[in-house]
């Protein structure tokens, strides 16, 4: 396995593995508080549409002239990796709350138990669980999807991708309690520092770029992104301790 | 048309999420990059300053705000 495929298998690991413990809480708190069966019937659905979507537009994305494919592959994730890295350095450096999965299933549990209920076969489950999975799920089949084409490895980066499900469902059935000790704020800043990185990488080169060293440049761009991103951390923890306090407060 | 509009409206949030000036700006930087490439000058370098400077942009506007 080459260095772009590690890079390529561990970056949708950590994508799957964030996404898949936020979608697990949103289940865990229907399926405790509701109906199990009702629950796990939106999980199966939503994972049916999310497999159908990647079988259905892996073989058309990968039949793309390569530098078509490298340019528009490159400019979504960079687009994607710096969404996330914003985000993730806005919580990192105490601008943004932080991602707490034991609120967010205080929450969704206390709206699943005031929700009315009926015998039998429970829509608000469904519905609630259907819609986590596949809200989540979507941003990861669209990186599965353009990671792995790109690179004409969509059975890696799946695999990836259903090996993260496959821990976090293993860990979540363990605790049976929303993961919380689960570094979901670092990962997804690890998450956007790769994205970043790849989609810089592939934007460039599909534009008509040569990095220096082909793919080994890719050894200087990530370590790079990643010092420069826990710079501006720095610089806007600081930045906020020396902003003066609002009027009025204590 | 109602169905249509919020599947525009679900798409431009997927892709431009909370600052739709770094998905335009990228769409520029690999603009140039490609115009770059054409001339004899490297053009490796555009993206990755680009991604820089969209990205300490962004922060500074979103400090700004809290």
């Amino acid at each position: 396995m080459s260095g772009t495929e590690i890079g390529l298998a561990v970056s949708v690991f950590l994508a799957c593995a964030v996404e898949a413990v936020e979608a697990l809480t949103i289940v865990l708190a229907v399926g405790t508080t509701r109906s199990w069966s009702s629950a796990l019937s939106g999980v199966a659905a939503a994972t049916a549409l999310l497999a159908a979507l990647v079988a259905a537009l892996g073989p058309a994305l990968t039949s793309l002239p390569i530098d078509v494919l490298r340019v528009a592959v490159g400019g979504l994730l960079l687009v994607f990796g710096l969404q996330w890295l914003r985000k993730a350095i806005l919580r990192a450096a105490g601008l943004k709350a932080r991602h707490d999965e034991a609120a967010l299933f205080a929450e969704e549990a206390d709206a699943a138990r005031r929700a009315g209920r009926p015998a039998g076969f429970d829509p608000y489950s469904f519905t609630v669980a259907c819609k986590g999975v596949l809200l989540e799920g979507l941003e990861v089949a669209f990186i599965v999807l353009t990671f792995g084409a790109n690179q004409h490895r969509i059975p890696l980066a799946a695999a990836a991708a259903a090996a993260a499900i496959v821990l976090v469902v293993i860990a979540g059935v363990a605790v049976r309690a929303p993961l919380a000790r689960v570094p979901e704020n670092t990962m997804k800043f690890a998450v956007g520092v790769m994205l970043s990185s790849f989609g810089t990488f592939w934007g460039a080169e599909g534009a008509g770029a040569s990095w220096p060293g082909n793919d080994a440049a890719l050894l200087v761009i990530i370590p790079a992104l990643l010092a420069i991103s826990l710079a501006l951390v720095a610089l806007i923890r600081r930045a906020s301790a020396l902003a003066p306090a609002p009027v009025g407060t204590p | 048309m109602s169905v249509l509009a919020a599947l525009a409206r679900g798409i431009w949030d997927f892709v431009a999420g909370d600052d739709w000036r770094v998905a335009l700006g990228v769409a520029c930087a690999i603009a140039v990059t490609a115009l770059v490439a054409t001339s004899t000058v490297a053009a490796w370098w555009v993206l990755p300053l680009a991604v820089v400077a969209l990205l300490a942009d962004s922060l500074r506007r979103a400090a700004r705000g809290c």
